[in-house]
């Protein structure tokens, strides 16, 4: 399959050791007082052309990686290198020609436009920034970007109020597209729309990605959605990595526990068939004071007490195949 | 909307002036808000045009009718020296409107800008800055407004006529005092929207700092301060009026609608129409302000339909 060629293919985006603590402050002097690991020695790389899933569960860090990506916050360690260089060592100027090149997609659709700016103009806005081309051209490439997206001209005039959740998120990723960029952080963009416009919106990034060539990160926490649009797919627990691999992997045979457990719980289709089901217990630890050891040792079913001592690496167990477990061989 | 019947050609051909026309039809569906401007537009053309539309020297001094009721000759009769009514209201219209507006004005462009970069940038830029609002804003205005009008009293700005120049010192200390308003209230505003992701948005399209104050923060941030600065027209004309009242304003013989008011405290009970005139100006004044605000706050606000 597509899998294969695409493994082969070279990186685009490096991600190494990346961390971000946010500090948690309190009292009359502001002092910090505590740190939420939200994010805690991260590391993997997006392909040339791929999508790369990246999975977990609500506040376990996934997008403060994708901002931290973009540099809308900034990482604490670690780097991100974009077609070899490390993006999170450069100044503002420096960066400026590379917001062409990497792009993000929201999650809300209703907050991610300016409600006093016409949708042409936040489609053109990045390229009045970039001044790219004349006012004219600026508005062709946007009327073109919105009709990609499946709105027309008239549209370009009106206000985001006037518009339906999808054909917001449409918008967005107008915007982003307008820029020609290489690279798409999708945070979430289909999370908050209903089911039928999901699908709608999905197959227009399917679409504009081989249109494009276009290599996304894809945050989500709905598996199927990501089944449906990954090649690759990585699952976070508590701002780790527990496990990276392709999709078919993942899916047929995932090795981490908590993987095992979040696919267990992807509602079946058929009312006859019964599976089993892993149901974790408790709650996820609060990241400003996580478990040691492995971060997800209280809720593992089959956690050993090498455990809760030592924390497992980030290691490639089978070709390709990336898990954090010290029993996954 | 009439926007979305246009067909594709014609809106191509359409750039920055639709705006203003979308803008200016919707202001115009505000009835009060018309009628409003209408009234500023005769007090500021009788402001430019007072010396060919006054049939008096405001200036000039006749002890013989003083206190005369209005006749034929006197529209609105003459005042404790002898002077037309009518002229100084006209003239006064000149000061009274230029230190209202031109105070308003620069103190909320100052008090937008302050208050967005405030909010924006937080941290150590935040905490001065609202420390300095919070100080000023704990100083009593008035005895402090006396304080600076008398230190400046003597002051002139060369090459201005002797009125003017006193009205710009006068304006110029409003102003010191004017901004600390909007400072907060933009402020405020700009903390909720910085967090918002079509500024995180515009943040990964590679905007600005200034650009994204100037094209997100404060478009956004709007609609309260136009009502403040409309609120803020009235409270001027009272302001310096009071200051006028007590003797530190713009003083005599120069006319403004605060003296002119002042001026005829003993003669109240007599001759009421001498306070009546120069108030009904004032209450029209602010009152057109305050309607105009509502009409361009609505007018503005893309998400209200008209």
């Amino acid at each position: 399959m597509n899998t294969m060629d695409k493994q082969s293919k070279p990186d685009l985006l490096v991600v190494d050791n990346l961390v971000k603590y946010f500090p948690v402050r309190s009292g009359l002097l502001q002092r910090v007082n505590a740190w939420v690991q939200a994010v805690d020695k991260v590391s993997f790389a997006v392909k040339k052309g791929e999508t790369l899933g990246l999975v977990g569960e609500s506040g376990c860090g996934k997008t403060t990686v994708g901002r931290t990506l973009l540099r809308l916050v900034e990482p604490t360690s670690g780097s991100v290198s974009f077609e070899g260089k490390d993006i999170l060592k450069m100044g503002s100027r420096e960066l400026k020609p590379l917001r062409r090149d990497m792009q993000i997609i929201f999650q809300d659709p209703y907050a991610s436009l300016n409600p006093r700016m016409p949708i042409g103009e936040s489609v053109m806005e990045g390229l009045h920034i970039h001044k790219i081309g004349q006012p004219k051209e600026r508005w062709e490439i946007a009327i073109n970007m919105l009709k990609k997206v499946g709105l027309e001209e008239y549209h370009a005039r009106r206000y985001p109020h006037e518009f339906s959740g999808g054909q917001r998120q449409r918008i967005g990723i107008a915007r982003a597209l307008a820029m020609n960029p290489k690279f798409i952080v999708c945070d979430e963009p289909v999370s908050a729309l209903d089911v039928s416009i999901q699908s709608q919106v999905l197959n227009i990034l399917k679409d504009l990605q081989s249109e494009f060539g276009l290599t996304y990160l894809f945050i989500a926490h709905n598996l199927s959605v990501v089944e449906h649009i990954s090649d690759r797919v990585a699952v976070m627990y508590l701002g780790k990595m527990v496990e990276l691999t392709d999709r078919e992997s993942l899916y047929r045979e995932p090795l981490h526990p908590y993987t095992k457990a979040l696919l267990s719980a992807i509602p079946v289709a058929h009312p006859g068939q019964t599976k089993e089901r892993t149901i974790l217990k408790g709650d996820v630890p609060s990241p400003l004071n996580p478990p040691t050891g492995c971060r997800f040792h209280t809720r593992c079913p089959i956690a050993v007490s090498q455990c809760s001592q030592e924390e497992p690496q980030f290691k490639e167990v089978r070709p390709g195949h990336f898990v954090a477990c010290w029993l996954a061989e | 909307m009439a926007i979305a019947q246009l067909d594709s050609e014609t809106l191509s051909t359409i750039k920055e002036e639709s705006w203003f026309v979308i803008v200016g039809r919707r202001f115009i569906r505000h009835k009060l808000a018309v009628v409003g401007m209408v009234i500023i537009l005769i007090f500021i053309l009788t402001a430019i045009f007072a010396n060919v539309l006054a049939p008096f020297d405001p200036y000039k001094q006749n002890l013989a009718p003083s206190y005369s009721n209005p006749s034929g000759e006197h529209l609105l009769g003459t005042d404790e020296l002898g002077r037309d009514v009518f002229s100084r209201l006209l003239y006064a219209a000149r000061i009274s409107m230029f230190v209202t507006v031109f105070v308003n004005f620069v103190a909320e462009t100052i008090g937008v800008f302050v208050g967005a970069i405030s909010g924006y940038f937080g941290k150590w830029v935040d905490a001065v800055i609202q420390r300095v609002v919070e100080f000023l804003l704990t100083l009593p205005t008035l005895p402090l407004l006396l304080f600076f009008s008398a230190m400046l009293r003597g002051m002139t700005i060369p090459g201005l006529p002797d009125e003017w120049s006193k009205a710009i010192i006068i304006s110029l200390v409003l102003i010191a005092f004017g901004w600390l308003g909007s400072t907060r209230l933009v402020r405020g505003m700009v903390l909720s929207l910085r967090e918002q992701e079509f500024v995180q948005a515009a943040r990964a399209l590679g905007a600005s700092d200034w650009k994204i104050i100037t094209n997100h923060m404060i478009p956004n941030s709007l609609a309260p301060v136009i009502v403040n600065l409309t609120l803020g027209l009235g409270g001027t004309i009272v302001l310096e009026a009071a200051l006028s009242f007590l003797g530190f304003g713009i003083t005599p013989p120069v006319p403004t609608w605060g003296n002119m008011l002042q001026n005829v405290q003993e003669r109240m009970w007599q001759q009421p129409w001498l306070a009546f005139y120069p108030g009904l100006c004032i209450f029209l004044t602010s009152l057109s302000f305050n309607y105009i605000g509502d009409g361009l706050r609505d007018a503005l606000d893309p998400r209200l339909k008209l």
